[in-house]
């Protein structure tokens, strides 16, 4: 756990002092939030103004994790740390775990801005009915959504140009996890897919919350999708390592 | 540009903008799925022109090849345009495949005819759009992180160019920033002859659209040839 609370708070102090992962990471969101916002507000507004509100919330969540998790690990390989760190004592999950944690944390400061700019700037009068479940709903979608961004960053290892990956599935993962357009409006087919991500129902307990609905189920969904995710990537982690280590290729890409 | 990254990143992402905001106008209800498609879709060019002209100038600094690119005699305003042509026509082509893929997904259908047209709306929109990446790249000449810029004004036009916010429904000061900006008059040049306005009606918004791109350029170019000289008097062409 020491490792895992170190590693997440280092990376986190360093992603703020960022100005790509900090400063951008949340205008880039906001900059979303505001073209949302204002769609919805030229075509009458209401109701879908509150669901756009928390959806365009945990966008940046999912922003800040997928363009910087893809290549976490080719990261330390640039670094020329990824060797140290994989002959370091501790699994290196529990180096890489929290670097992609930090970096879906680091989405919780475009989500308070993004609620504070629809409650203050768009006027949308956001209910908070159970804020102890909401805060749970927060935390689960976070380290749910930092558990996918581990698994992208061990599955893209081999793809010298991972960045790019990580920021193609931005939009795709946006739309089919229903943050601003409700799944009903997509194909039939999309639904399979978005059940499958665990952002789909992060999103859903943090609104579900927020209008006093039993959050609880979706908070599961999302932590047990979240602990799958990790049980997957570790599993892929060996195999790459294995085989890395096989052909003295850790440093390569 | 390997396909490694062309296909994920000129592809891949402009064909989930254009998906994403026209489902997103679904639901808001704010305009009709054209609108949403054709902002995108001549948009997406804006990422070639901003991003490439902003990393074909100011990389030159940062990868150490500026002092040897200004030591030639090579005419500056060659080599400004000629770097500039690959990302014009990159920018065309991403274009043309968000209106393909429009087409082929969303059942986009331009009114007939009008293809010729749109492309010209589309060739002056990603001409205005490289000019702008050109004085963005000429600041690299002497900022640090040049690319915090480009992305910032690239949020920026999304935002205040009329892409999926008409500029009526745009705060009277976002309407005033993006009318001085590249993007705003091509796409609504196209928006109008996608729904069957003729060249002529809306000449007057690519002459403008052309003549913001031409001020951009100019301004890229003083603003080059000052750091450059600036550069050669304190020797500090590549310093940080």
């Amino acid at each position: 756990m020491r490792v895992l609370w170190r590693g997440f708070a280092l990376h986190l102090k360093m992603m703020m002092r960022s100005s790509f992962d900090g400063l951008l990471g949340v205008l880039w969101p906001l900059f979303f939030a505001t073209i949302a916002f204002l769609m919805f507000r030229a075509g009458g507004g209401g109701e879908a103004l509150v669901f756009a509100s928390f959806g365009a919330a945990v966008m940046g969540i999912w922003s800040s994790t997928s363009t910087s998790a893809g290549s976490a690990m080719q990261r330390e390989r640039w670094h020329g740390t990824l060797e140290l760190l994989v002959s370091a004592p501790v699994h290196f999950s529990t180096v890489l775990l929290p670097v992609t944690v930090a970096m879906s944390a680091m989405g919780l400061y475009s989500m308070i801005a993004t609620l504070l700019l629809s409650r203050f700037l768009f006027g949308v009068d956001l209910p908070f009915e159970h804020p102890v479940s909401f805060a749970v709903a927060v935390v689960a979608t976070v380290v749910s959504i930092g558990a996918m961004g581990f698994l992208l960053a061990v599955s893209f290892v081999r793809y010298r140009t991972a960045w790019a990956l990580g920021n193609l599935l931005e939009y795709p993962v946006w739309l089919i996890a229903g943050f601003l357009v409700p799944l009903a409006l997509l194909p039939g087919w999309v639904r399979p897919l978005s059940w499958v991500l665990a952002p789909t129902w992060g999103v859903d307990a943090i609104r579900e919350a927020a209008s006093g609905g039993g959050a609880w189920p979706e908070i599961a969904l999302a932590l047990t999708l979240g602990a799958a995710y990790l049980a997957v990537a570790i599993a892929v982690l060996e195999t790459v390592l294995a085989s890395a280590r096989r052909a003295g290729s850790l440093a390569l890409a | 540009m390997s396909p490694r990254i062309y296909i994920p990143t000129m592809l891949g992402a402009p064909l989930f903008q254009i998906l994403f905001f026209t489902y997103l106008g679904r639901y808001a209800g704010s305009q009709d799925d054209a609108f949403f498609i054709v902002g995108n879709a001549i948009q997406v060019a804006a990422m070639s022109g901003i991003y490439g002209m902003t990393m074909g100038i100011a990389n030159e600094r940062q990868y150490g090849t500026l002092q040897p690119l200004l030591a030639t005699p090579a005419n500056r305003f060659a080599i400004f345009s000629g770097r500039a042509l690959p990302y014009v026509a990159n920018g065309l082509a991403v274009s043309a495949f968000g209106f393909a893929v429009s087409w082929l997904l969303l059942d986009f259908r331009p009114a007939e005819g009008s293809v010729p047209a749109l492309a010209l709306a589309v060739l002056v929109t990603t001409c205005s759009c490289v000019s702008l990446g050109m004085l963005i790249g000429s600041i690299g000449l002497r900022a640090r992180d040049v690319f915090f810029g480009a992305n910032l004004v690239y949020f920026l036009m999304l935002l205040v160019c009329g892409v999926n916010v008409a500029s009526d429904d745009l705060p009277g000061w976002l309407a005033a920033i993006g009318s001085g900006l590249p993007l705003t008059h091509g796409i609504e040049a196209a928006r109008e002859i996608v729904s069957g306005s003729a060249l002529g009606d809306v000449a007057g918004l690519l002459w403008t659209e052309a003549l913001i791109g031409v001020l951009y350029a100019t301004a890229a170019y003083v603003l080059f040839r000052v750091f450059e000289s600036e550069g050669r008097r304190r020797a500090s062409l590549e310093t940080y």
